[in-house]
């Protein structure tokens, strides 16, 4: 059995790679799917912390994360293709009509 | 492993969100319903629906109600939290009819969507689990994403749409890791709970876990409240979005983004409180500065109010670093009142605007205040109460912020306070010369008020004038919504 650091180093290393993700791609579902390995090392905590704990809380809160990211998704695509349609891109260099 | 409770339910403590998603609900079925291209029912049928639940949030004035097991607190605090976000939610309405049939995107969805999010803000605001707070959160952001893309055929609303997005989703990660730290070190999402555990452990302090999870919470609640340095999505969306979504932004969300974080801040970590006083005094000073200053060099007036709000959101982190009574009970008071003048002034920017939003720029407003004076007179009052001169909510907002900051012993902070308001007088009166000292550049021809922008107006201006002149009731409430 594995002891509690190592599931949270993982972790962190996985929320670290989404952060870089995030902040080096440029193609917008490459961003977003960053963003969902973020919140997935998140949900790795949070179970790793309850099983830890012996205590609950945390594999609901992980229920929640999941219903919500699906949401997020939903509404994010779309706005993609809203985007796309007028741009016919979805790198984020072009997400630039409003400038300093 | 326990097995699961049902805690104690009392819906009592929900019953006002209860209410707005029904409305909200039964809104989405009418629209499909009832045929018709003409969707302005749907505004007033949302004005009525936030009336009610208004009406059931003010009647648990005094008298709070705690439930689902100590996961939710409608308190004084979330009451008047609410009302100032149904007020901004309501005045938000009043001014997207016309603009939405200007600009075609008149969809009768607009109207759920901006009461979703408002029982969103609300759920923040009562809620004392990280769980709540967050599911309030996300219910929130979900909507406002498409509100700020509501336009689909603009390039610039769909811009504000993605870019937050894709920042907001991306600080809510922050924001959820900091949570599940916290959890790991406390062993509970409750905010009570927390509470008792650092208390019981104050060498807690010294966990790393629980030091980077607070830090993390602290980063994705200010992305939340647009302070500097996590404020770059701000201009961009307040911008791109649909004017009267921006109104909308820039006085719920953000009141319901301090809502949560003064609750996390202040009744989950009461000891940590005080240490993090040096972070907030840091954050305070940047926001204020930065967004005054760039505020200073926009001529799309949007732009500017955006930087603007910016600032705001850095004066009232001022009341926040001094972490006493009256600079939460300022915290509350500003809110409300920015609420009024910020959108009074979106609302003229509405009237005002053309079809693709021309007529944007501060050049824009040139001539106004001798072809539509009554309107200047208003955009004038708006104005002067934003950059914070007597007698106006603006004025006393500050002067109790400031108040606050200087009983804590934070003088050198309210200096820099009042010198960034200083500041931001040359960005305010510089859209007054323009109305009043240069000629019209063309003739100021509009479509013409319509009754609820008229409506809105009324209200906003009466307030800001009301709430400048004769505080002392709302101060009061403000004070008796702090219970510590």
């Amino acid at each position: 059995m594995l002891a509690l650091e190592n599931y949270l180093v993982l972790s962190a290393i996985l929320f670290s790679i989404g952060t870089i993700g995030v902040l080096t791609r440029r193609n917008a579902i490459v961003i977003f799917m960053c963003v969902e390995m973020m919140l997935n090392a998140v949900n790795l905590t949070l179970v790793a912390f309850s099983r830890y704990l012996g205590n609950i809380d945390g594999q609901v809160f992980v229920f929640f994360i999941m219903t919500v990211a699906a949401a997020e998704a939903a509404v994010g695509l779309a706005l993609m293709i809203a985007f796309y349609k007028n741009r016919e891109s979805i790198d984020v260099e072009d997400i630039n009509v409003m400038k300093l | 492993m326990e097995t699961i409770a049902m805690p104690a339910v009392n819906i009592a403590s929900i019953m006002p969100e209860c209410i707005l998603s029904v409305v909200a609900m039964v809104l989405l079925l009418v629209n499909v319903f009832v045929p018709g291209k003409d969707k302005g029912y749907l505004g007033w049928l949302s004005i009525v629906g936030l009336a009610v639940t208004a009406a059931s949030v003010v009647s648990g004035w005094g008298t709070p109600q705690m439930g689902f097991g100590g996961a939710v607190m409608q308190d004084n605090f979330a009451i008047f939290f609410k009302v100032i976000f149904l007020i901004s939610a309501g005045l938000a309405i009043l001014i997207s009819d016309r603009y939405m049939v200007q600009e075609d995107c008149n969809q009768g969805e607009l109207y759920p969507l901006i009461l979703f999010s408002t029982v969103g803000m609300m759920l923040m605001a009562s809620g004392t689990d990280l769980m709540v707070i967050f599911l309030g959160l996300e219910v929130l952001s979900v909507s406002l994403y498409v509100l700020a893309g509501w336009n689909r055929a603009s390039l610039k609303s769909n811009e504000a749409g993605l870019k937050y997005f894709l920042l907001g989703a991306f600080s809510t990660g922050f924001l959820l890791y900091g949570m599940a730290l916290t959890y790991g070190a406390t062993g509970t999402t409750k905010l009570a709970g927390i509470q008792n555990h650092v208390m019981a452990n104050p060498s807690i302090a010294a966990n790393p876990i629980f030091v980077v999870g607070m830090l993390l919470i602290a980063v994705g609640f200010s992305f939340k409240i647009a302070a500097a340095p996590f404020h770059m999505w701000t201009p961009d969306v307040y911008e791109g979005a649909p004017t009267p979504m921006t109104a909308f932004m820039s006085a719920g969300p953000k009141a319901a983004g301090f809502a949560a974080f003064l609750r996390v801040m202040i009744f989950a970590f009461p000891m940590l409180g005080h240490n993090i006083t040096e972070l907030l005094w840091i954050l305070a000073v940047l926001t204020m500065t930065v967004g005054n200053i760039i505020a200073l060099s926009q001529d799309n007036i949007k732009r500017m109010l955006a930087y603007s709000s910016i600032a705001h959101a850095g004066y009232a982190l001022v009341g926040f670093t001094a972490l006493n009574r009256e600079g939460v009970a300022g915290i509350l008071f500003y809110m409300l009142s920015y609420a009024f003048m910020n959108i009074g002034a979106f609302a003229v920017i509405v009237l005002v605007g053309k079809k693709g939003e021309k007529n944007g720029t501060v050049q824009d407003f040139a001539g106004m205040g001798y072809k539509r004076p009554v309107l200047a007179v208003l955009f004038s009052v708006f104005l002067f109460s934003l950059a914070g001169m007597p007698p106006t909510a603006g004025f006393i907002g500050k002067f109790y912020l400031f108040s606050a900051a200087i009983k804590s012993g934070y003088t050198g902070l309210a200096i820099i306070g009042v010198l960034n308001s200083a500041a931001s007088v040359y960005y305010y009166l510089r859209v007054m010369v323009f109305m009043y000292m240069k000629d019209a550049q063309e003739d100021f021809e509009w479509a013409g008020v319509t009754a609820p922008i008229a409506l809105c107006l009324l209200v906003t201006v009466v307030a800001t004038l009301v709430m400048g002149v004769v505080p002392g009731t709302i101060l009061e409430l403000a004070q008796k919504a702090v219970q510590f």
